[in-house]
């Protein structure tokens, strides 16, 4: 069967690559594009840990096909440091031990930086549920609230 | 899933010929967040997904006169939500459509996919139906349009045809004093599936309704619309007898599942409480409480 050609951006870097008609994004970044951050946790949408963020919105990429993303624009957890340096989240997460095995880690971060990507003050309420699509089974969630809280709060003041 | 094709359709009538052509094994693809979830179970294994995100009329949220409008099914509700007027004049259709999974969820899921779904705990669709909303439906016949508590006939099961694809859906033109709300019940307080879904959309002016629609969710093997309730209703000053009256009649509709969310009992009975809590935050919403 004919396989599907896509050109898409992900992390600002044009990118071309032939899938299935069945893939989804997950599949293609992992299995083609060795883009192994997302991870595959449910596969039905239901936490979170595959998260990215397409043409600004945040999504799983379970559950969309990678034939859907031509002409997109994909932000992946491999995109969030710059140049060597960890995203403000990233350090954030380390210095409040908000993960532990980090298997939900990469998604947590992308849903955190949508957040604030969206709302840059948001409420203990607001960071709770935009992130009660991730599932973590370690932490207890507190540590990675105030981990998004106190990035939000650091943002303000360099503001 | 192997054998699947996809196509992304550019305009409503690829997408319907493609459809029509494919002989019932063809399923059109929106946000992806049911579809995906069925064909990777194997509850769906259709040979071609038609991807419908790209075309205008789909996608695209218009109002088409002061305060009327009309919102392509593929609109997710992150971005129906960005509209601040359409969230002003339907707060209840709004809520429902925004308690539908998480924001990942929310970032791709439909509103046209949560009806075309066919759940009868979907949501959004108790709030369409009492809002009033049309369906628009193309198909390799033509269009047609179709009162959304019409569109479905059972559980998972609508009255798109072969090739037919719901386009839009049309709301009424929205007067000034009138509101909707809809709340459900569920077992857990966030992303779980309703027990009972209510919509209540009320027009309220000087004491006096004028106009009114209740509409019941997961209660029944199709969302329901009481029409009985309108009629008691409408000429009233909606006071507690009133309420308890058509509270009686929204539980007297109830035909449920027991199932291990709810019983039978217990649906029935929320039914009527969530109409009378509905009804009043409705009221409250109009008086700008």
């Amino acid at each position: 069967m004919a396989k599907i050609q896509v050109s898409t951006k992900i992390n600002n870097e044009n990118v071309e690559y032939l899938c299935e008609p069945h893939d989804t994004m997950l599949d293609v970044l992992r299995n083609q594009l060795e883009l192994t951050g997302s991870k595959e946790s449910c596969g039905s949408g239901d936490c979170g840990s595959c998260s990215i963020i397409l043409d600004g919105e945040l999504v799983c990429s379970c559950l969309m096909l990678a034939a859907e993303a031509e002409g997109s624009n994909l932000e992946t957890i491999e995109g969030m440091s710059e140049g060597g340096k960890l995203h403000a989240l990233q350090q954030k997460f380390l210095e409040k031990a908000a993960l532990q095995c980090g298997i939900c880690t990469p998604g947590f971060l992308m849903a955190s930086k949508a957040l604030l990507d969206h709302n840059p003050s948001p409420t203990e309420t607001e960071v709770r549920f935009w992130l009660a699509g991730n599932l973590c089974r370690c932490t207890g969630y507190d540590k990675i609230v105030k981990a998004v809280l106190e990035v939000a709060e650091d943002m303000k003041e360099t503001a | 899933m192997s054998d699947t094709q996809y196509l992304a359709a550019s305009t409503i009538e690829e997408a319907v010929n493609a459809h029509s052509k494919a002989d019932g094994s063809a399923r059109f693809l929106a946000g992806g967040t049911d579809l995906l979830v069925q064909i990777k179970s194997g509850i769906r294994k259709p040979n071609l997904v038609i991807d419908v995100k790209k075309i205008v009329e789909l996608n695209s949220i218009e109002e088409i006169s002061e305060n009327e409008f009309v919102i392509g099914a593929s609109v997710s509700g992150v971005n129906l939500n960005r509209n601040k007027k359409f969230s002003k004049l339907w707060p209840g259709v709004l809520e429902a459509f925004r308690l539908i999974g998480s924001e990942q969820i929310q970032g791709r899921a439909s509103l046209g996919g949560n009806i075309c779904n066919g759940s009868p705990a979907g949501d959004s669709v108790p709030a369409l139906i009492a809002a009033g909303c049309m369906a628009l439906i193309a198909g390799p016949n033509g269009k047609r349009e179709i009162p959304i508590e019409e569109f479905h006939i059972g559980p998972g099961k609508t009255v798109l045809n072969n090739g037919e694809m719901l386009v839009s859906l049309k709301f009424p033109k929205r007067e000034i004093h009138s509101s909707d709300t809809y709340l459900r019940m569920t077992p857990r307080t966030e992303m779980d599936i309703a027990v009972v879904g209510c919509g209540v959309n009320i027009t309220f002016e000087n004491n006096v309704c004028t106009a009114a629609r209740v509409s019941l969710g997961a209660v029944a093997p199709t969302p329901l619309l009481i029409k009985e309730a309108s009629k008691i209703m409408i000429g009233s000053d909606l006071n507690s007898e009133i309420l308890d009256k058509v509270s009686k009649i929204c539980m007297d509709s109830c035909d449920p599942i027991d199932d291990k969310r709810g019983t039978i009992d217990y649906r029935t009975k929320v039914a009527g409480v969530l109409f009378k809590r509905a009804t009043l935050t409705t009221i409250n919403r109009i008086k700008g409480n």
